[in-house]
């Protein structure tokens, strides 16, 4: 397709991302930039039901509205707020590494602070989840492939009931079923015998949960796409293998796998993208002490009786950022077959 | 079960409130919307504003926990989306900050003549809301498990509870004697709060929004409960207040503390077993270190006018709301809230609330920054009630995240 028609095609959504995606970015960087206006405080008197009238601090709500007023967006700030200790904390890392006794305790004391907590995980997230989920996904593909007309339908259908439960839902139901007195919980101390042993209560076995939660609910993405795809693989070119004498691994070794890497490519790419944003399972868990993730810190930062807006733009940012690497092997490939098909 | 019970407690509210029905709210004109937090008080309130419905006169409420994520957007926008706002200690502050509610003193002048001087939550002599409940955390414990471990003296501070869970243990009765609303996030946050309060140290320098918690105080308060996590549920990480209940209604649990607000439903006879029911008893927080006041902080709930609305609005809205808190409204719902209302008996249920408010409790504190602090405590006391970091550490890393998060917030 040329340039020009190519372009046509996609002005319409062009368009639409731009105004809803791009615009809305835009701002979330322009909002990261900027703080607060340093609040005028004053010291009023304050009565209320329990301990009388006692001298407190309030905001002078007029002049920091005369403050607002006069720069909307609030002070500038530049790259202060990814710099500090809720995001990169660049002078903190500066010290542990300048004062650490050694690697073990840098980087306990580096997963310490917020951010490099919620990293963690995110990646770890990402990089276990997203290939057990393709893997997952693909070995579902192959079996429903196989099985008899009549039963296709339905099995497909509870194939895809982990993708159709909405993520919350679907984390609370196993949240609770990990509970020492649902079916899993309880079943783990009767097997290992330790009326201690909760999933809940320690961070391995939380990080654990949650890893499990997110293959189970990114399997059957992975499957629909994987299972359309196998309705493309050439039947001569398999028949042929079986002349051949290719046993059934050999087949999907050989033919089938070559033939979905392109496809593979792709959920990869959706799945990091997806995973990278990992949130609802932590709140389902209730796992916010064991395990934090970049989105669950936006939300915490937009959660309470003042919200941060700066701060919470300045992790979307990085967020942002982090997806863009994570996906640049990815898109450097894509760009670099778009050309060749070009030329 | 639950559904039942809140529609028999609506009707019998909608029928004891038929006769005041035509009662007139004395409302001429006007357009009353009511946004509050979703527990059972308010709900009887915002039932009983309903009667206000005239010619010319009409009342919605929006019940919705999400209330406090609501409240600035719709009060900003001009005309506000609501013209009530039901608040507490911590929600009124981000009003007040941003200049959305209006001083009542010519309305309580007016229509107030029901309201006691205590209702009145005055900041820099202007009149700008109104309480009319009270609450707070308080001691619920089992009188027949502390009974059969031999306490014959009722636990009245943290180290009497900790003798008492260690004896009940001992004994054998219970593995988890103890429970407290230790979910990292804001149950945990208050818990801290609540400790601390009780060994009389201030969270702030006076006059500033420097923090003042690292020190004796928040040491003690951190060892107390990290002591309490050795009685408790293996999972204690992932219980909130509403948690809480459950566990106790299981009778897994001999002490706790517990908000006064479910104290009614800890002990309803149609949902929890009798001889539970029974065993209940509702006591002041317990003291700490030695110290004389309970270790807890002490809550008002009450209501504020929106400021960008019409004057005549503004006045139907007010007049509603004291037909909301009228006495007679309170006496035909005496068991929903520790009301703060003129004529009000507490019952069985508030005696917890009542003790802690009469031990000298302080009050949840209202400085501008405290939501920050409570946000800061909330992330990062985690590892330390995980058990995977000290108090030294888990103080100085609050103090690092509640500095930064005050740099961005203008305070500091």
């Amino acid at each position: 397709m040329p340039h020009k028609t190519f372009f046509a095609f996609i002005l319409p959504s062009l368009i639409a991302m731009v105004l809803f995606i791009a615009l809305p970015i835009v701002s979330v960087v322009v909002q990261s930039f900027y703080v607060e206006h340093s609040r005028v405080l004053v010291e009023v008197e304050n009565c209320q039901p329990f301990g009388g009238c006692t001298k407190e601090v309030r905001v002078d709500s007029a002049a920091t509205a005369a403050l607002k007023k006069e720069q909307p967006l609030g002070q500038f700030n530049g790259f202060g707020t990814y710099l500090n200790r809720g995001h990169l904390a660049v002078a903190e890392i500066g010290q542990i590494i300048s004062t650490s006794k050694g690697f073990g305790d840098a980087v306990a004391r580096i997963y310490n602070l917020p951010f490099y907590k919620a990293l963690a995980f995110t990646l770890v997230f990402c990089f276990v989840v997203t290939p057990l989920a393709m893997a997952l996904g693909f070995a579902i593909a192959l079996g429903v492939n196989a099985l008899p007309k009549i039963v296709k339908g339905p099995t497909i259908f509870f194939s895809l009931l982990p993708m159709i439960i909405t993520p919350l839902v679907g984390s609370l139901i196993l949240f609770w079923m990990i509970n020492p007195q649902g079916i899993i919980g309880a079943t783990i101390q009767h097997i290992f015998n330790d009326p201690t042993l909760s999933l809940r209560a320690s961070p391995a076995l939380t990080w654990a949960s949650l890893l499990f939660y997110g293959v189970w609910t990114n399997a059957p993405f992975s499957f629909v796409v994987f299972y359309a795809g196998l309705q493309t693989v050439p039947g001569d070119t398999l028949e042929s293998a079986m002349i051949d004498g290719a046993s059934r691994w050999e087949r999907i070794r050989y033919v089938i796998i070559p033939h979905l890497a392109p496809l593979a490519t792709f959920v990869a790419l959706v799945q990091l993208m997806d995973n990278f944003r990992v949130f609802e399972p932590i709140v389902g868990f209730s796992a916010e002490a064991n395990a934090t993730s970049l989105s669950w810190l936006i939300y915490n930062d937009l959660s309470g009786d003042t919200q941060l807006f700066g701060s919470a733009g300045a992790t979307s940012v990085l967020t942002i950022a982090g997806v863009i690497v994570l996906l640049m092997p990815v898109l450097v490939r894509t760009w670099r077959e778009f050309n060749r098909k070009v030329i | 079960m639950k559904m039942m019970l809140k529609t028999t407690v609506s009707l019998s509210v909608l029928l004891l409130t038929a006769s005041a029905a035509f009662a007139d709210c004395g409302i001429a004109k006007g357009s009353v919307r009511i946004l509050s937090n979703d527990f059972e008080a308010l709900r009887v309130i915002e039932t009983a504003t309903q009667d206000c419905v005239a010619a010319g006169v009409t009342v919605t409420a929006n019940a919705t926990a999400e209330h406090k994520n609501l409240q600035v957007p719709a009060l900003t926008i001009n005309p506000a989306e609501y013209t009530v706002a039901m608040v507490a200690n911590n929600s009124i502050v981000p009003l007040l900050n941003d200049d959305l509610i209006r001083p009542l003193d010519d309305l309580v002048a007016k229509y107030g003549q029901d309201l006691q001087p205590n209702q009145l939550i005055k900041i820099d002599g202007k009149i700008m809301a109104i309480a009319f409940m009270g609450n707070s955390q308080h001691l619920f414990y089992r009188k027949d498990i502390l009974e059969k471990a031999g306490i014959a003296k009722a636990p009245t501070s943290y180290e009497d509870v900790l003798a008492a869970a260690k004896a009940i243990k001992d004994a054998g009765i219970m593995d988890y004697p103890l429970a407290a609303s230790d979910k990292p996030g804001w149950d945990l946050a208050a818990e801290f709060v609540n400790t601390y309060l009780g060994t009389g140290g201030d969270f702030f320098a006076p006059g500033s929004a420097e923090l003042a918690i690292d020190n004796a105080n928040g040491q003690k308060t951190l060892e107390i409960m990290k002591a309490m996590t050795a009685y408790m549920n293996p999972d204690y990480l992932t219980f909130d207040a509403n948690e809480l209940n459950k566990v106790w209604d299981a009778g897994q649990v001999a002490m706790m503390n517990q908000w006064g607000s479910l104290a009614g439903a800890a002990v309803d006879p149609a949902t929890v077993p009798a001889d539970i029911v029974s065993n209940t008893v509702f006591a002041a927080a317990p003291t700490i270190a030695g110290g004389t006041t309970p270790a807890a902080a002490l809550w008002w709930d009450g209501f504020t006018i929106a400021k960008n609305i019409s004057d005549e609005d503004a006045e139907a809205s007010f007049q509603a709301m004291m037909h909301g808190i009228s006495p007679a409204t309170i006496a035909a719902n005496p068991n929903a809230a520790t009301w703060l209302v003129k004529g009000y008996t507490p019952g069985p249920a508030a005696v917890g609330v009542i003790a802690t408010a009469n031990g000298g409790a302080r009050a949840y504190p209202m400085q501008p920054y405290m939501g920050l602090l409570h946000t800061a405590l909330s992330t990062e006391l985690a590892e330390f009630i995980a058990g995977k970091e000290d108090a030294t550490q888990a103080l100085a890393d609050v103090k690092a995240a509640y500095d930064t998060a005050a740099k961005e917030g203008g305070f500091l």
